[in-house]
């Protein structure tokens, strides 16, 4: 049995973590649902990070842990972002486990 | 951070896609990469198909975690190796294979390649010295 | 550093073997269980093999599952230690890390 998010009158099954089952029914809104969920309102930095993970994701098959998240992000998007601090900063439930979710992918591969 | 590293080494005799073994592996060094040990990754026999470029599972519907080797590099393994006469009795050498690309954030060193084809004799000593070996 | 190498796949359905003879050093401790125990056996295509690995290396095979297909001592290659499972946990214990030839 999985759970269902509601994002603009549809519906979309998510796993018993609130994983979205199937990554390929992404749209933008079910990031913005399940950040209201959290308490959280997305700013351009956020999707920045959410952008960031769907291209890691197309690219290379699996969702990064949060360290190489950091570094990946440090390369990609200049070292001030590539912090722990700042991403934290943003995701304050963990910039690799709560910003997968967002962006539809699994739970990262490495988060013990 | 653990005090004591320890040289674990994974052992890879298997092809993709028809067994489990493959993708099992890469997720249990991504999964234990985390635990900052001195890791080597190594394919040998069939395990050497694992890392041909060019694969696209599209048509038999699994997963293609091919892309997934060049992350090694992002999850801190510098050491990958691929045994010489396994590739030669396959009919490969290592243009077939993909490359994966390591970098330090912090000193900027940067290896454009690190995987590695080297003979059987030196397999053997790096086998020697790990202190653990994951087989697959 | 010792390495235990464990073989249980039969030489004549897989390379394990091969494999395990090419990469196993002077020394180091064969074990041959399951399928595995095939290898064992004299009068097979792999016995010249078998004999040449034996001048550097200590082949042991499980005498339970050589039972359980048939064979007894009477059949195994002269220099090859037959061992119980006690005697394989002191193995794996005796060395520092085991490679399993799947």
């Amino acid at each position: 049995m999985s759970d269902m998010i509601d994002v603009d009158g549809k519906q979309y099954a998510v796993d018993e973590e609130g994983y979205l089952a199937n990554l390929n029914e992404w749209v933008p809104g079910i990031a913005g649902v399940m950040a209201k969920q959290d308490n959280l309102e997305l700013t351009d930095e956020h999707w920045d990070i959410i952008n960031f993970l769907r291209e890691y994701y197309e690219e290379y098959q699996i969702a990064p842990a949060v360290r190489v998240l950091t570094k990946a992000v440090g390369k990609k998007l200049g070292k001030e972002k590539g912090n722990s601090k700042y991403l934290y900063s943003l995701f304050p439930y963990g910039p690799a486990k709560q910003a997968c979710r967002f962006a539809g992918l699994p739970k990262p591969t490495g988060c013990v | 951070m653990s005090e004591i590293v320890k040289k674990f080494m994974y052992v890879n005799r298997k092809a993709p896609y028809g067994t489990i073994y493959a993708w099992e592996s890469l997720e249990v060094v991504l999964v234990g990469a985390a635990f900052d040990q001195d890791v080597s990754v190594v394919f040998i026999d069939d395990g050497v198909y694992q890392l041909t470029k060019g694969q696209d599972t599209k048509a038999i519907g699994m997963k293609n975690f091919s892309p997934t080797y060049r992350t090694l590099g992002d999850y801190e393994v510098k050491k990958v190796y691929v045994d010489q006469a396994s590739l030669a009795a396959r009919g490969l050498t290592q243009d077939d294979l993909v490359e994966i690309a390591w970098e330090d954030m912090e000193t900027e060193e940067e290896v454009e390649n690190i995987v590695e084809v080297i003979d059987s004799a030196h397999l053997s000593a790096l086998m020697n010295e790990s202190d653990v070996i994951f087989s697959f | 550093m010792s390495i235990l190498h464990t073989i249980n796949k039969s030489p004549f359905e897989r390379n394990s073997l091969e494999s395990c003879l090419k990469f196993a050093t002077e020394g180091a401790a064969v074990l041959l269980f399951e399928d595995g125990i095939y290898a064992a056996l004299t009068g097979t295509s792999v016995e010249a093999q078998m004999n040449g690995a034996l001048e550097t290396l200590k082949i042991h095979v499980l005498g339970p599952d050589l039972k359980a297909r048939g064979f007894n001592e009477d059949r195994v290659i002269a220099g090859i230690n037959i061992v119980d499972y006690a005697d394989f946990v002191d193995l794996a214990a005796a060395s520092d890390t085991v490679q399993a030839w799947l």
